[in-house]
């Protein structure tokens, strides 16, 4: 989908600073955060391309005010809330309470968790098919336009690059995110150079990026 | 549609607190669960980790070879795997090349070797500028690479992680592995800063 979380190319962001003293977690809550949105993926029965999209469905203005942790935090009550693990609202009317509020709090619901089959652990997987492309193939990103979830951001679409290297297949994200099965594919680096992305005027550099065979085509 | 009037916001800490207590009385989580999965980041998995891979690829010929032909493999030998490392491929900078990693979709990171990602990774101005304008960027963090030096910007949009061999310094052959894994800093092994000599 188009949204916040495609930020490859965006402008106005401002400079980066590095704090050399900053520890791993800053405030506890980001712990705790970090802690539970990792384990909001098996207790909603869900995955982590679901979390993932989880994020990109995140209202901007909550994607971005409480950080990397406030999103996680907010994505894995998005999660549970989606499986019918917590009623909608439930996180809110208990944080009311814990702030001395006296409200009520939701009664639960029915558990609603995604069915859909799985190929195994983690995202890695082998496949029979012969590859499309080989290294040295000059291949176009698809000009793919799509509100669900997809690994293929915008500032690639349409631009045409060089297949560098051919990586471990892997399930797609694109499907595997919605519970529409793994349909794992060949992963390529795909190398672009910065004019064809940027213009004439670009810095020089060359990007490399991971592209699903699917979000490929030749040229 | 979110609520943007921050005064009637709840304090992320608080909404942490609830979530966690939501969990465990229904026997969902364990508190002492999510303390041990906090620790081992806090403690155990970080760039030391990626610290020892380096200084080894240094000093090992053998080991430098591997590591570059199969990531993963040579950084398991170490001891070294788990989440957000199921593929992770090495690139080395030399005089000619300079390699530096992003992830413009989310913050992917390899976990097992460097930890969790730092707040200027995770910040949209990284995500956002490292694609589009490298040298600028990487100058305002501190490193000026000359012209000449092909910059390569990896931009970790599936399962591959990407970690930095960076160029060991001058001045250095007579430290030991260890000495040399204390040289080693995070921020070179994604590749906005070089390794120097303190």
């Amino acid at each position: 989908m188009d949204g916040i979380h495609d930020m490859g190319g965006m402008q106005g962001w401002g400079t980066v600073a590095i704090d050399p003293d900053e520890p791993v977690f800053r405030e506890p809550w980001h712990g705790r955060a970090f802690a539970m949105g990792a384990m909001s993926m098996g207790l909603s029965g869900t995955n982590l391309d679901a979390f993932r999209h989880g994020l990109e469905r995140l209202h901007p203005y909550d994607y971005l005010a409480d950080g990397y942790y406030g999103r996680w935090l907010a994505c894995a009550e998005t999660l549970l809330v989606d499986s019918g693990v917590l009623a909608p609202g439930a996180v809110e009317a208990r944080a009311r309470n814990l702030m001395g509020e006296s409200v009520d709090e939701p009664a639960d619901v029915e558990e609603n968790k995604p069915t859909y089959e799985r190929g195994g652990a983690g995202s890695l997987r082998e496949i029979d098919d012969e590859p499309d492309f080989s290294p040295g193939d000059r291949v176009r990103a698809k000009d793919m336009r799509t509100g669900g979830h997809t690994r293929m951001p915008g500032y690639i679409r349409g631009r045409t690059g060089t297949v560098h290297a051919l990586r471990p297949a892997a399930l797609l994200p694109d499907t595997n995110a919605h519970f529409q099965g793994e349909n794992p594919q060949h992963v390529y680096t795909v190398e672009f150079d910065s004019t064809e992305l940027w213009g004439p005027d670009a810095e020089a550099a060359m990007l490399r990026i991971d592209l699903f065979e699917s979000y490929l085509e030749a040229t | 549609m979110a609520d943007t009037d921050t005064a009637d916001r709840l304090p992320p800490a608080v909404r942490a607190e609830a979530l966690e207590s939501l969990l465990t009385e229904r026997g969902l989580v364990k508190s002492e669960v999510l303390d041990g999965f906090i620790n081992r980041f806090v403690n155990d998995v970080g760039p030391m980790n990626g610290a020892k891979v380096v200084a080894k690829a240094w000093t090992d010929p053998d080991y430098h070879q591997h590591l570059l032909a199969d990531g993963t493999g040579a950084i398991k030998e170490l001891g070294f795997a788990g989440p957000q490392g199921e593929h992770i491929v090495v690139v080395e900078n030399s005089d000619d090349v300079h390699n530096v990693v992003v992830c413009t979709l989310c913050s992917c990171y390899p976990w097992p070797v460097l930890g969790l990602p730092p707040e200027w990774y995770k910040d949209p101005a990284y995500r956002s500028r490292m694609v589009r304008e490298p040298r600028t960027l990487l100058s305002e963090m501190g490193l000026d690479l000359d012209d000449d030096v092909e910059v390569r910007v990896w931009d970790s949009s599936a399962e591959n992680r990407y970690l930095v061999l960076p160029q060991r310094p001058e001045g250095t052959d007579d430290l030991s592995e260890e000495e040399l894994a204390a040289l080693v800093t995070r921020d070179a092994m994604v590749g906005v800063a070089r390794v120097g000599v303190s």
